[in-house]
């Protein structure tokens, strides 16, 4: 039953992430990409990761695709759809990505004798229980200087964000 | 039960159609989007690795990468407004000028 819904989600992710990357309309790959964000938190919930896959649709889907629309919105999108998108480049980028897809895929997976043994690897049972607290008590005992440089991280990226997208001050009341 | 190959497998693929989106396409949103589909299918991978091995450092590091992934598409964002407010085209192949 689980692995019907893995397969159910795991297939709607690979098929919206194909049409993110081979839409023509960027708002419509914005959108295929907050799909693929819902299926990945599916993932989550299967994988037994309640607590990320709330934050992954609260922080992805949530802040992250609504900057990414606002942003498209924002410039016009009339112009910037009706170039062409794609360049002499894809048939060797097709090879390249698939050669090293089946690579990767092999390599994760064998063991270099002739036999794959995460195929038949089964999840334990004992995780889950009492998860958030767990995860709570690591991320402020033992990550608590990972925790403190992601908000130093944050300000940083905050401040960055508004001096770019600001613009020079002199130009735009040259304009107006 | 789903086995810890078919979540590698989801990670790697939807991580190569991301490499390939960051590869071929030549409009600078479509890059970011591939850029944050790379992001989760780390994701995706970090965690059934925890799940697999009873911890929660895949479930921690899967949250940072969230969050700098958010930092990044924010500072990602700002210079593609920039790059439109002084030449009106999103196409990256025409931001050539350190090109020698």
């Amino acid at each position: 039953m689980e692995l019907l819904f893995f397969y159910i989600f795991a297939g709607v992710a690979i098929g919206s992430a194909v049409m993110v990357v081979t839409n023509k309309n960027i708002l419509h790959a914005a959108l295929f990409l907050i799909l693929a964000f819902f299926c990945v938190s599916a993932i989550y919930i299967i994988l037994r990761a309640e607590f990320l896959a709330a934050v992954q649709i609260l922080l992805y889907v949530g802040a992250i695709m609504a900057l990414f629309i606002f942003t498209i919105l924002l410039i016009n999108v009339m112009q910037a759809q009706f170039l062409r998108q794609f360049h002499g480049q894809r048939p060797l980028a097709a090879i390249l990505v698939v050669a090293l897809a089946a690579e990767t895929i092999f390599l994760l997976l064998s063991d270099f004798r002739g036999n794959f043994p995460l195929m038949s690897e089964m999840p334990s049972e004992t995780l889950g229980q009492a998860g958030l607290q767990t995860l709570s008590n690591l991320l402020l005992t033992d990550y608590l200087l990972l925790f403190e440089v992601a908000s130093v991280l944050l300000l940083a990226a905050l401040i960055g964000a508004v001096v770019l997208a600001r613009g020079n001050i002199a130009t735009a009341d040259r304009r107006r | 039960m789903v086995p810890l190959s078919h979540y590698l497998t989801l990670g790697a693929i939807i991580f190569f159609i991301g490499v390939w989106g960051v590869l071929t396409r030549r409009n600078a949103v479509i890059i970011l989007l591939s850029i944050e589909l790379m992001f989760n299918a780390v994701n995706i991978t970090v965690v059934a690795f925890s799940r697999f091995l009873d911890q929660f450092t895949g479930q921690i590091f899967a949250i940072f990468v969230i969050t700098v992934a958010a930092a990044e598409a924010t500072i990602g964002l700002a210079i593609v407004i920039s790059l439109y407010r002084g030449r009106e085209s999103l196409n990256v192949d025409e931001i050539n000028l350190l090109k020698w």
